[in-house]
């Protein structure tokens, strides 16, 4: 009770401190973030984030989210490119997903239109089996997709999403036929969790965070992460430690809108740059489970338009992209 | 026994002064964002987690399950008083709702149905603490092939909102079955039907359809026949409270929707609109006066309207016990949870028990609140309907339009909406009924991805369909439900035979 009287004045004294900030940096930018996701989603929640750190720590006079939802975000990017043209004061989030959604839903507008700012977080994929399976490790997995990738059911996230992409390089990697593979796509994390559980399909793949618990639990059997090593506090092996050369991340960033001036996009490179560094969003990273994998300027640009022609290989060579 | 410790303990946790008030504030902005259609629970939520993250994790918690279950209550007033359903659960509330209150019976229907989701939302949560461990392992064996026999059921069962006649029905339900293909296909990621529109991408938003055909429609059509002859609504006709015939009519219907909605609320692709469906038809065929469905029976909103509560507590279960959110609100939930560091799944009743128990408890007390407000606020509820008609329908065109921008900021949702409009003008012109379009909607597309889902898992044996003993036994009540009404037509003419 009186635990409780505290944490509420705790709160509202930090709900005034903000406020006091803002007032006392009135020069500051007000910034609009765009969520190309109905609330609830990674996106949504990275916005979010992004929305607390800015404001609680002063870097930016306001922060408003929106939500654009629909289709992996190509609702959301055609609106945000052909309404912010030149509006130095928007900023996008987007991700790994995005780069598959708008090659298979053959968007008229592309991540090339966008602005470029910063990577902010990754999460790696997980590949999960119940824990009752006759499958150990890696190596089982692989032996039996090699055998007959059919007979080997996956369950994850939508088609051509990086659960998807994810699996069909592991086929390949296997040394089989990756448009043969047997993925079954699910709506949302919760419904290919049950399906595994249940012993429905062979194998799960999905982000981590959404194996945790029950990988803790017991109730599902770790056998490979698709980082480039060994992650520090997650018991697990990595795919390439067991000499499966696969390695893929689900990487969220944000971008600006097009046509903005140099000037506009280093003032907000910096704003973000700043707000990577402060106190407040490396705690939301660690209340969140979330990977920093901080990257802007130059390197991101780069590392986003590589990004796009490997998923366009990957996808085609699954048959999702035709072109 | 160790269950009934924890809630009691979880009791008094819940019962301090300030967690009251965080449920009171809670279940305050759930009613009046169910109220609005396009805002709802989930963008509530969302908007509350920056806010909440300072505050202690139990106080904000209970908050955001008051407005979960604030939002369940507030849906179904719109949708009794002015046709339109605040979120698609509340549609089959609609059916009947609505006609009783443009009968004078609008104080009963938003009675029966306030008392009905408390007595709905307290059994399921009284479910939900004792028998969340059980449930969840059930459900999660729940496969696709499971799933796409549950559909079945529904579809044999959704002739009970067809109205009169057959054939309009079934031409009614196939709209919605062909616009639920629109958008890309989940299992191949192929678009079909979206013409390259990407607001189409997703498929076509069941909240736009319902709240254009029954709003948007309804007002068009009455506007068509002002001239022609004016219909006088009357607020109140006989009692504002409900009679002892209604209680009597009234407490079955509450039970059987309970049994519907919790469990399949609790499966994780279950939801809350398949059960309040269900429902809707059990009644008409259990009901005494089945002549009054259409018109305004009582039992098609006492039935719906626990379903859709009681299933809102069974989204609760895979929740708390697995991780597994299986609702946008579920899902902002979880968000919720996590942002203090705690992960909902099996560890969690162990970890927090306190945290757990306490949420559960304030589940009742959220419950009992939402019961003691909107009781009162029947009366004033009803004076909506004395507003004289142009104006009514004019705010109601207003709040459909503002609920489907809030929800989906686009100009071509817009469009679709008055599209929408357009066909349910149409179809009350020609005499079609429209509830059949948003339930071919919204099972269409889960009857196909999962059936589809079930052949793929099984390497394309459809003996699948058959072994599983979920599977076969719900297949065998749609049977016996798409042969039974036959069999009782024999037999009622063997009778009179024997007369």
């Amino acid at each position: 009770m009186i635990h409780t009287r505290k944490a509420l004045w705790r709160g509202a004294i930090a709900v005034a401190a903000v406020a006091g900030f803002v007032t006392s940096a009135a020069a500051q930018m007000e910034l609009k973030i765009m969520a190309p996701a109905a609330p609830g989603g990674g996106w949504d929640q990275t916005a979010r984030s992004m929305q607390q750190a800015l404001t609680q720590s002063g870097l930016a006079k306001s922060a408003q989210v929106t939500n654009v939802p629909g289709a992996g975000g190509s609702v959301g990017i055609a609106q945000f490119v052909n309404n912010g043209k030149g509006d130095g004061n928007q900023l996008m989030v987007m991700g790994y997903v995005m780069v598959g959604a708008l090659l298979t839903n053959k968007s008229p507008v592309t991540l090339d239109q966008t602005t470029p700012i910063a990577r902010l977080t990754a999460e790696y994929e997980a590949l999960v089996v119940p824990a009752d399976s006759p499958i150990k490790n890696a190596k089982d997995l692989a032996a039996a997709v090699k055998a007959d990738p059919a007979k080997v059911t996956w369950a994850g996230g939508s088609a051509g999403g990086v659960d998807h992409i994810a699996a069909a390089l592991f086929a390949k990697e296997a040394g089989a036929d990756p448009t043969k593979i047997n993925y079954i796509p699910f709506s949302g994390g919760g419904e290919a969790l049950a399906a595994i559980l249940g012993g429905k399909v062979t194998v799960g793949i999905s982000g981590y965070g959404e194996f945790e618990s029950q990988i803790k639990a017991g109730k599902l059997r770790l056998i490979g992460i698709t980082s480039a090593t060994k992650l520090p506090g997650i018991e697990g092996a990595s795919l390439k430690d067991q000499g499966i050369n696969l390695e893929i991340a689900n990487w969220r960033a944000v971008v600006a809108p097009p046509g903005i001036t140099a000037d506009q996009k280093k003032a907000l490179t910096e704003v973000v740059d700043k707000m990577a560094k402060s106190k407040e969003w490396t705690e939301l990273l660690k209340a969140k489970g979330w990977d920093d994998s901080y990257l802007s300027g130059d390197a991101f640009t780069k590392y986003l338009a590589d990004d796009q022609v490997r998923t366009k290989d990957v996808l085609m060579s699954v048959g999702l992209v035709k072109s | 026994m160790e269950a009934f410790v924890s809630l009691a303990h979880g009791l008094t946790i819940a019962i301090e002064p300030m967690n009251l008030l965080f449920a009171l504030i809670g279940v305050l902005l759930g009613t009046a964002v169910g109220v609005l259609p396009g805002i709802g629970p989930a963008l509530t939520v969302a908007l509350l987690l920056p806010i909440t993250f300072k505050l202690d994790p139990g106080g904000s918690i209970i908050m955001f399950a008051g407005i979960y279950y604030g939002g369940m209550y507030g849906g179904s007033t719109t949708a009794i008083l002015i046709n339109t359903p605040g979120e698609s659960a509340s549609m089959a509330t609609a059916l009947e709702g609505n006609k009783m209150a443009k009968a004078g019976r609008g104080g009963p229907a938003l009675a029966t149905s306030a008392i009905g989701s408390f007595v709905a939302g307290t059994i399921a949560t009284l479910g939900l603490a004792f028998l969340a461990p059980y449930l969840v392992d059930l459900a999660v064996k729940f496969g696709p092939e499971d799933y796409f026999a549950l559909m079945c059921v529904a579809f044999v069962t959704v002739s009970a909102t067809f109205g009169d006649s057959p054939v309009r029905g079934l031409t009614s339900l196939f709209i919605g079955l062909a616009l639920g293909l629109v958008g890309i296909d989940i299992l191949t990621g192929q678009s079909r039907l979206a013409y390259g529109v990407p607001e189409l991408f997703d498929g076509i938003e069941v909240t736009t359809l319902a709240v254009g055909l029954f709003a948007v429609g309804e007002a068009l059509y009455v506007a068509s026949r002002r001239h022609i002859h004016e219909e006088k609504l009357e607020p109140v006709r006989g009692s504002l409270w409900m009679t002892k015939e209604d209680w009597k009519r009234s407490w079955k219907p509450w039970l059987r929707g309970t049994a519907l909605g919790f469990p399949i609320g609790a499966l994780p692709a279950g939801g809350a609109e398949i059960p309040t469906f269900l429902s809707y038809s059990a009644e008409k065929r259990l009901s005494k006066h089945p002549e009054e469905f259409g018109h305004g029976a009582i039992e098609g909103v006492a039935g719906p309207e626990a379903a859709n509560n009681a299933s809102a507590a069974g989204t609760l279960v895979p929740l708390l016990t697995l991780g597994l959110p299986t609702s946008a609100t579920a899902a902002m939930m979880l968000a919720g949870f996590q942002q203090y560091g705690l992960n909902p799944g099996p560890l969690l009743f162990a970890e927090r028990p306190d945290l757990v128990w306490g949420l559960i408890a304030s589940l009742f007390i959220a419950n009992t609140m939402l019961l003691v407000l909107n009781l009162p606020l029947v009366g004033l509820w009803v004076r909506l309907l004395a507003i004289p008609q142009p104006w009514l329908y004019a705010g109601i065109l207003v709040f459909a339009t503002m609920g489907t921008i809030a929800a989906n900021p686009s100009p071509v949702e817009l469009m679709m909406l008055a599209g929408f409009g357009i066909l349910g003008f149409l179809m009350r012109r020609f005499d079609y009924p429209i509830a059949p379009v948003v339930v071919g909607l919204i099972l269409g597309p889960i009857a196909e991805s999962q059936l589809r889902r079930a052949l793929s898992i099984s390497l394309g044996d459809p003996m699948v369909l058959l072994q599983s003993p979920f599977s076969a036994t719900l297949l065998t009540i749609a049977l016996i439900a798409l042969i039974l009404p036959f069999a009782l037509k024999g037999m009622g003419r063997f009778k009179a035979v024997e007369d």
